[in-house]
């Protein structure tokens, strides 16, 4: 039993993170405060239950994707949230010129990563269809298990594990999409016939 | 373990969650193929980026009104603002 006196202490340094979240899952400001307020509430009020010595973050997280779930899924689904075709693995380093690069000795893929906008991440993440969106964010943003994520989401390990393969699979075809339209890398993205001397 | 069985696993590699012999091998094969270690170097990479740019600062209103719903301290009273 956890005293709902710890609470603020215990709770409130989980606020940025939980916002952060929120933003990605409502894909707006007013939605996702409204959240992270909700959320803040529900898990007070349910203090009593939460299991002192385990895992706080996780059952935080529980409540918010709860939360979401029941509150904001119905109300907002945009129309451009489509299920890509699944890409190839290693995607985006493939496109970028990948393992023959590689070879060639040449390292121009990590240059487009650094130089990747926060703007056109969050947009990426937020294009993947709900479900995808939640595990790649539990997972790569927060990094939670696949344990964690089940009982966070309430499904199989096996599911958690299928979800994050696509939607990790889709941010990557997001992401090139995205660095494509904003003149992020060059194009035609094939052959680039100069060059490029590194270092 | 070649490169295909590789980069097929390395998602559940890096999400630490394959067995210890399992991650042995993959570990090899990186160690002797500079182009899946290139590429499993990426992916590291691209992870770290996706979390660095996900991040959002929470309003200072919203803490606030937080803070006053489950009683961590008072609501302030109506004041006028005060200009410094």
């Amino acid at each position: 039993m956890a005293d709902q006196a710890n609470f603020a202490e215990l709770a409130m340094p989980y606020m940025d993170a939980l916002y952060s979240a929120a933003m990605r899952m409502t894909r707006n400001p007013a939605d996702a405060e409204d959240l992270v307020q909700e959320t803040y509430l529900r898990a007070y009020r349910g203090f009593g239950g939460f299991q002192e010595g385990t895992n706080l973050k996780a059952w935080l997280y529980k409540i918010l994707t709860n939360t979401f779930i029941n509150i904001y899924r119905a109300k907002k689904r945009r129309p451009d949230e489509v299920d890509f075709d699944d890409a190839e693995d290693f995607y985006l380093f493939r496109r970028l010129g990948g393992l023959e690069a590689a070879q060639a000795g040449k390292t121009p893929e990590s240059e487009v990563l650094e130089a990747m906008p926060e703007q056109v991440v969050k947009d990426a993440i937020e294009a993947l269809p709900e479900q995808f969106r939640v595990a790649v964010l539990l997972a790569d943003v927060e990094g939670f298990s696949y344990k964690e994520i089940a009982e966070i989401t309430e499904v199989p390990i096996g599911t958690v594990m299928s979800r994050l393969h696509r939607g990790r699979k889709q941010l990557q075809a997001r992401l090139w999409d995205f660095a494509v339209e904003r003149g992020l890398v060059p194009q035609p993205p094939q052959a680039q016939s100069t060059e490029r001397a590194t270092g | 373990m070649d490169c295909e069985q590789t980069i097929r696993e390395v998602y559940t590699y890096l999400d630490g969650e394959l067995t210890s012999f399992r991650r042995w091998q993959i570990t090899r094969h990186l160690n002797r193929c500079p182009p899946c270690q290139h590429g499993y170097d990426f992916e590291v990479e691209l992870r770290h980026v996706v979390a660095l740019r996900c991040h959002d600062e929470v309003p200072e209103e919203l803490k606030q009104r937080i803070a006053e719903a489950i009683g961590l301290f008072e609501p302030r009273p109506e004041l006028p603002e005060s200009g410094d």
